[in-house]
């Protein structure tokens, strides 16, 4: 089976599923909606598939494709997967269908096409996935490109409240980073012999100006990816304007290839500028922990704070991949999976509380749980597991970062560590004005708000609280999976961990 | 008296521009021959396939590489390549100006000699057949650019100059609508046009006088002697300067470039539709083929010299287009200042001193070429009782009413804007790539930042299309005919073609990109 050629098929399948549906007769919209949801379960089938076949203990890269494209520049459809890249894929394959789920009404109201939505999020997932499962640059940055026109018209023709302005910010500041990533496409090509290969482009030997050059374009389109501070601006009007659904994908995944970018492409590429960068990167994670947990706190819109958490979380896997260690490294990767689970259902669940309420703000809340409980309740867990309580998932890949810091860089992991305390207060604040506390009158004359998850509600939420939860207590499968992946990459960059110096309870941890 | 010998001439290489400019008679000849309901479709047809019996002399000649007609003529790989360039665009161009199906009686004057905006305007305004002298017009524009492009000395290239200017100028002067502002474009295309010219020409008196002297040869002002004299003239190197920076004027007017851009956003906007298109495509083909010819075979050895020059005039063009693109509110000069910004671009293909700086340049041109005439082409479409709606108010929520070719100007748009998978991306890979490899790094970064720019304007036409609300004013798109469906459809698609599988074409191109001298 592991000759099937999984990566191709999987980059091909969702395109050739949109393409169906978006030819789906306008006025059907249930049957596109079904073909779309069981698309992206044969989707899902075979990334299970694929799982199961990948040899944690094998090769780096596995499943490796190469055809032809561009002769004349050296370029070819190259797909090729490692632990990291093949954990995101998993992450893809398993939201997809919730989202496809949760967003059952979501173009319901719009005055635009339904089929068109369900089409567009298959493409953006054919793009995800094409994007970590590219192992030629130029095909990657191609993914990188195109994946932003799908989102642009999920954003700009199903958002909400200024979805236009959004649509073109979020456009724009993307656009800008792959452009500066361009400008450093060529000049990698140009130094590495007209090649596009990742594997022969390592082996490069570039001087040391050039390198720096190279690494910041390469990292000046991840970092607005991700995106870290200062580039993040962008973030919370595109969560806060893009529906629920897409806002989950948004954030959830489209926003790990920055920092899927910077493990794959920036370190192994530019070991030595990555070196000389890394103080700047770090410092860039840390402002952006308390900076934007510092905004979340003040938000009154949903949406907005919970792209404003996600920012800070991005300043905890920046952290965790500047460290330069094993521990940081496997808890940055096994965050950015955690993170897509847990954010990806709070947006989610946050949507649910906004389509019944018709309003994002915090304000218009008060007292829900009493109305909708079970929703509440859903609502608390996300909460909880975005603020890495012990127990859910996002708390080992939090203390491994800090823990794989704090060998290397004490100053740094002893500020992160503040963004925990100040991550509880942002969920626990907000949890509290929106479900606790004294009933806003105002709620009970909201139809939509006297009704708590209906089925399709609860199939989308279980299966993510279902995984948070196993991963909480069991991350061996994942982290067997990441660990050689992130171990390589720490090999690129001739960085070894330092000697554990209390009896190698640190190594015991990141096992 | 020394002797005169006449020049051999090998008249199966150079078919191509005597089909072209022998249509163009037999065109002359139609309009007082046939009678008039008959003239639209005899022309039609006529230069139709006048282009096509060109295009497939220009394949059979494809291996050709040699100087004719004695040192006026190179057919050699970039001559055949940018002449098959051109008659393919043109025959795009062609179908655009033959349509009547968009607008009654075509988008040209009934009769050019009306006076504007008078009763008898108004009548022929609504619909009496527009004038079949466009064709030959078009066919003479044809030939020349076709003589631009293999132009081995300045004369020759001076007189193809001319040849396909004038039908030019009066082309745009002769939209149906809008008249005075078709005439007002092509005034100031005339006027400036012709100054153009005689800095050219001037140019040229002055290289003339500074290949004086060499031992051996006699001046002259084919390519060959020009380049000899760049190494050997005892003549001052301000003689040479000073041709050079004469000679760019004139040529950097054609193609757009900053600062002689002024004229192209007001006759891109005056001229008639189909007319601008083939400007944007053909008009820069041929200018930027001349550029290539001029400073790779005649100066190639001074190109310390004017590179530096060259390159602040590529950062300037770029700069200029795509800010100011920024601001505008029609289309069509929105489309012009992007021409402008491409100019640019280009530029920095033909300061990359490669073969693949060569093939690149080439390839973008055939890339833009194809994008923009299909741009221009939904121009012609989105239109109401008084014309082409060009001002960009009017496109809000195009999208809505005319979703099928709201979306193919999105994707030329984003193609534009150099989104991959649209040959907007690979041809603009194709020029950066050669350029940072000949060490042109300040000219691709500043590529790529004018890039950013150039992005938001597309990307506020997709919104106005798509993201805003249809208004009282949105127009409907007319369902075009035959004529401009066939020129959209293969602008679009070779758009695409382009930009997934551009390895034939970059082949083609790298395997023409080598000047003979």
């Amino acid at each position: 089976m592991s000759n099937f050629p999984f990566l191709s098929v999987l980059t091909v399948a969702p395109l050739v599923g949109a393409l169906v549906v978006a030819f789906l007769p306008r006025h059907r919209p249930e049957l596109a909606k079904q073909v779309a949801f069981v698309w992206s379960l044969l989707v899902l089938v075979l990334s299970v598939v694929m799982w199961v076949s990948f040899n944690a203990g094998g090769d780096r890269f596995q499943f490796r494709e190469s055809y032809s494209w561009i002769p004349n520049w050296g370029v070819s459809f190259t797909f090729a997967a490692d632990g990291i890249a093949l954990v995101m894929l998993m992450l893809i394959a398993v939201l997809v269908p919730l989202v496809i789920l949760a967003s059952w009404h979501d173009a319901d109201s719009s005055k635009r096409s339904v089929p068109v939505y369900f089409a567009l999020l298959l493409v953006l997932e054919c793009t995800m996935i094409g994007v970590f499962a590219a192992a030629d640059v130029f095909l990657f940055y191609v993914f990188f490109e195109v994946m932003l026109v799908p989102m642009y018209f999920l954003i700009g023709s199903y958002g909400g409240h200024q979805r236009q302005y959004a649509a073109v910010k979020f456009f724009l500041y993307s656009l800008v980073g792959g452009l500066f990533m361009l400008a450093a496409v060529i000049g990698l090509w140009v130094v590495g012999g007209k090649t596009f290969d990742w594997q022969a482009l390592t082996q490069v030997d570039i001087s040391t100006g050039t390198e720096r050059w190279l690494f910041l374009g390469f990292f000046l389109a991840f970092a607005i990816k991700a995106p870290f501070f200062p580039f993040h601006t962008w973030l919370p009007d595109a969560g806060g304007a893009a529906p629920a659904g897409a806002a989950a994908l948004l954030v959830g995944v489209l926003d790990k290839v920055g920092t899927f970018g910077i493990l794959r492409y920036c370190l192994p590429l530019f070991p030595e500028a990555s070196k000389w960068f890394a103080p700047w990167a770090l410092a860039l994670g840390v402002i952006g922990i308390i900076y934007a947990a510092l905004l979340a706190v003040g938000q009154n819109d949903l949406k907005r704070l919970v792209s404003y958490t996600s920012i800070a979380h991005f300043g905890f896997i920046g952290v965790g991949i500047f460290a330069f260690t094993t521990q940081a490294g496997t808890g940055a990767v096994l965050y950015m999976l955690n993170h897509g689970l847990a954010t990806g259902l709070l947006f989610l669940v946050v949507g649910m509380l906004i389509s019944r309420r018709g309003s994002s703000l915090i304000s218009d809340f008060g007292g829900a749980g009493k109305l909708v409980p079970v929703l509440a309740g859903v609502l608390f867990f996300a909460g909880l597991a975005s603020l890495a309580l012990p127990g859910t998932a996002p708390f080992i890949s939090e203390f491994l970062v800090l823990i794989g810091t704090f060998t290397v860089n004490k100053p740094v992991a002893v500020i992160a560590t503040l963004g925990i305390i100040l991550a509880a207060a942002y969920v626990l604040w907000m949890v509290q004005r929106t479900t606790q506390g004294t009933l806003n009158p105002a709620l009970t004359e909201v139809d939509g708000m006297r009704r708590d998850l209906n089925l399709r509600e609860k199939v989308v939420v279980a299966p993510l609280i279902a995984l948070i939860v196993l991963l909480g207590f069991f991350p061996k499968p994942v982290t067997d999976v990441i660990n050689p992946a992130v171990q390589a990459t720490m090999d690129d960059i001739g960085r070894t961990d330092p000697a554990p110096s209390v009896g190698g309870t640190v190594q015991e941890a990141a096992r | 008296m020394t002797e005169l010998n006449l020049p051999s001439i090998n008249y199966s290489a150079i078919s191509p521009i005597l089909i072209m400019l022998g249509t163009a008679l037999l065109g002359v000849l139609v309009e007082a021959l046939v009678p008039r309901r008959w003239r639209h479709v005899v022309q039609l047809t006529l230069a139709l396939l006048a282009v096509l019996a060109a295009l497939t002399m220009v394949v059979l000649n494809a291996d050709e590489r040699i100087i004719t007609a004695g040192q006026a003529l190179a057919i050699d790989g970039p001559t055949l390549f940018l002449q098959g360039a051109i008659l393919v665009l043109a025959a795009m161009a062609l179908l655009l100006i033959g349509d009547r199906s968009v607008e009654r009686g075509g988008a040209f004057v009934a009769q050019a000699a009306v006076t504007a905006e008078s009763a008898d305007d108004r009548r022929q305004a609504e619909g009496r057949n527009g004038l079949t002298e466009v064709y030959p017009l078009t066919t003479f524009a044809i030939g020349g650019m076709l003589i631009f492009v293999a132009a081995n000395d300045l004369l020759t290239m001076f007189i193809a100059l001319e040849v396909f200017s004038l039908p030019l100028y009066l082309l745009c002067a002769l939209a149906r609508r809008r008249r005075l502002l078709s005439q007002e474009a092509a005034m100031k295309y005339f006027l400036l046009g012709a100054y153009a010219s005689a800095f050219f020409l001037f140019g040229v008196a002055l290289i003339y006088g500074f290949t004086a002297g060499i031992p051996g040869r006699s001046a002259g002002v084919d390519f060959a002697t020009i380049h000899a004299a760049v190494g050997e003239s005892p003549a001052s190197p301000v003689l040479l300067f000073a041709g050079m920076a004469l000679l760019a004027i004139g040529l950097l007017f054609k193609a757009a470039a900053a600062p002689f851009h002024v004229w192209t956003p007001d006759v891109y906007q005056g001229a008639p539709t189909p007319v601008t298109a083939f400007m944007a495509a053909c008009t820069k083909v041929a200018a930027f083929g001349a550029l290539l010819r001029v400073f790779q075979v005649a100066f190639g050895d001074a190109n310390w010299d004017f590179t530096p020059v060259l390159g602040a005039v590529a950062v300037l063009t770029m700069l200029i287009g795509a800010v100011l693109a920024v601001t505008q509110t029609d289309i069509k000069r929105l489309l012009a200042y992007s021409s402008i910004a491409n100019a640019g671009y280009l530029l920095v293909g033909v300061l990359a001193p490669s073969r693949e700086g060569l093939a690149g340049t080439m390839f973008y041109l055939v890339a833009y070429g194809f994008s923009v005439l299909a741009a221009f082409a939904v121009v012609t479409l989105v239109r109401d009782d008084d014309g082409e709606a060009t001002h960009l108010s009017r496109w809000a929520g195009l999208g809505r009413r005319s979703p099928f070719f709201a979306a193919l100007f999105t994707f030329i748009l984003l193609a534009f804007a150099g989104i991959p998978l649209t040959s907007g991306f690979t041809s603009k890979f194709a020029i950066f790539g050669p350029a940072l490899d000949g060490g042109q790094a300040w000219l691709v970064i500043a590529g790529v930042l004018t890039s950013m720019v150039l992005a938001f304007p597309y990307l506020r036409v997709v919104v106005m299309m798509w993201l805003s609300e249809p208004g009282e004013s949105t127009p409907t798109v007319t369902v075009p005919g035959g004529l401009t469906s066939a020129a959209l459809m293969i602008g679009v698609l070779a758009t695409l073609v382009l930009g997934v599988a551009p390895a034939p074409l970059l082949d083609l191109a790298a395997g023409a990109a080598e000047f003979v001298r």
